[in-house]
């Protein structure tokens, strides 16, 4: 692939200066992929992560137990009221203190390096939005339907699963969606504890090179491309659910 | 002194389960039932006996209890006083046994209520492989008998939305069968539908009653009703007014609100 593309980076780069370093170097191309590798595995982890975040919580939010609802409101108000950028530095700084470690050849390593917590912390940030998302699509199923389910034997949980999610999943579907895609642009956050993603790198990259004005470029086109294919992907998934003759 | 020592004989007395239902006693019972939603009283001591393979039509106005009072024999809606009773189990024990009233009770909406994201056929196999837990094979065997017995051969692999009022009814009617209910409750399920496509519903509600399901109905189809009941009950703000079978009840009526009710609707 290098060898390709090397050429006309490097051509482009005597002839005018705009250094793709990325696209011509060994060492920085590596980075770079690398950083594309470190970005899609954080962008995938937590998009599942906070979506089971927000099914689990918006079933807890309906829950009997006082108690379960209660730790549901202080955790949504929680998330929802804190800069992520916080949420994610204080994951890391000060629950990352209290991590368990283990030896690793000399010293001691944490369980939980800086990318498990940038998963945690932005999948509880995004999951509190879904919570609530996820929750305006149950209140839009019907309580009838629930109440034919509930005369049919179904549990609570069984008529959740089964019956509410499907349904309320279909009408959340394009506010999940939005959230998504805020959550997929909120992964460069995870820069600020050292998370080789794709801005991490990118800046790195610029440090050593001076062409911030290219490696800008780079990132916009990065992550334009990207919520791109999110958004294609999700509409595809909405049509796709669409039940003939309903809503 | 033990515990078991001075443990008292009433709690004995609680703990023996409730005598086995047999089929010369009323399957449904109610027993002086009320029903408050807030202030608002709606059944004020009701009380009625179906027995095995009768079918009963409750009529009233509107906001007469009606609906409240089929909801409440399969626990939609709890009751404050009285007792009812479905083939022995008390519906109005706190320990109650949901899953086990449920089984044995059938319910038919006004509004349908079927799963718009499953299919006719989906929506009839449904509740027993998720709730009973029964092999597919066998279900489905017996989901697309009971499609074929409310005459919707060849839709069942439409979706609720592509299916008619009187469609979607009968698939509801099929979907709470598949579940080999004693006793159907029918609330009000011909009232959403176009005067042409009521009559399909009531054709398959009397071929089940023909068939010697216990049916509650209830029902603004006086023609229906005088046609197919074993025996009417008339509710008007929360109390039964006047029962008795058809033959007399319509033409015979005793109480001068039955006969304003009837006066207007005949």
């Amino acid at each position: 692939m290098l060898e390709v593309i090397a050429p006309f980076f490097q051509n482009l780069y005597e002839k005018t200066g705009i250094n793709f370093i990325i696209f011509y170097d060994q060492y920085e191309y590596d980075r770079f992929i690398h950083a594309i590798w470190v970005s899609f595995q954080l962008i995938i982890a937590c998009l599942i992560f906070s979506t089971i975040v927000g099914i689990i919580g918006a079933w807890a939010q309906g829950a009997r137990s006082k108690l379960l609802r209660l730790t549901m409101a202080g955790y949504i108000q929680l998330f929802r009221n804190t800069p992520p950028l916080v949420q994610i530095l204080f994951f890391y700084f000060v629950l990352g203190n209290f991590t368990p470690t283990y030896d690793a050849g000399g010293f001691q390593q944490a369980y939980i390096g800086a990318f498990g917590w940038a998963v945690v912390s932005l999948s509880f940030f995004a999951g509190a939005f879904n919570v609530e998302i996820f929750r305006a699509g149950i209140e839009a199923v019907p309580t009838a339907t629930r109440e034919a389910a509930e005369s049919l034997g179904y549990s609570r949980l069984k008529a959740y699963i089964y019956i509410i999610l499907p349904l309320a999943f279909r009408v959340c579907l394009p506010s999940l969606n939005n959230n998504l895609v805020n959550l997929l642009k909120t992964t460069t956050l995870a820069y600020a504890i050292a998370v080789p993603e794709m801005m991490y790198t990118a800046n790195q990259v610029w440090s050593d090179n001076v062409n911030v004005p290219e490696m800008m470029f780079v990132l916009f086109v990065y992550y334009i491309g990207l919520v791109g294919v999110l958004v294609w992907m999700m509409n595809r998934w909405e049509r796709k659910m669409k039940i003939p003759g309903y809503g | 002194m033990t515990a078991e020592t001075t443990q008292p004989a009433s709690n004995l007395a609680a703990d023996t389960p409730a005598t086995a239902w047999t089929p010369d006693q009323p399957m449904v019972s109610l027993k002086n039932v009320h029903k408050a939603f807030g202030e608002l009283e709606v059944l004020k001591g009701v009380s009625l006996d179906v027995m095995k393979g009768e079918v009963i039509c409750i009529i009233g106005p509107s906001g007469s209890g009606k609906s409240t009072l089929i909801r409440c024999i399969n626990a939609l809606n709890d009751i404050q006083q009285g007792s009812i009773t479905v083939e022995g189990i008390e519906v109005n024990d706190p320990k109650l046994d949901k899953l086990e009233l449920r089984k044995k009770v059938g319910m038919v909406f006004q509004q349908y209520n079927l799963f718009p994201h499953k299919t006719a056929l989906e929506n009839v196999m449904m509740a027993p492989l998720h709730v009973l837990k029964e092999s597919k094979a066998e279900v489905e065997k017996r989901a697309v008998g009971l499609i074929k017995k409310v005459r919707l051969e060849g839709r069942e692999h439409h979706y609720p939305g592509e299916l008619s009022g009187g469609q979607q009814q009968r698939v509801a009617i099929a979907r709470s069968l598949a579940m080999t209910p004693d006793v159907m409750l029918f609330d009000e399920v011909t009232a959403a539908l176009d005067p042409e496509t009521v009559k399909e519903v009531l054709v398959t509600i009397q071929e089940l009653a023909e068939d010697g399901m216990t049916c509650i109905l209830v029902t603004h189809e006086m023609g229906f009703a005088r046609e197919l009941a074993d025996h009417i009950y008339f509710t008007d703000r929360g109390i039964i007014v006047e029962h008795g079978p058809p033959a007399t009840f319509f033409t015979d009526a005793k109480d001068p609100r039955t006969k304003e009710f009837l006066s207007q609707i005949l």
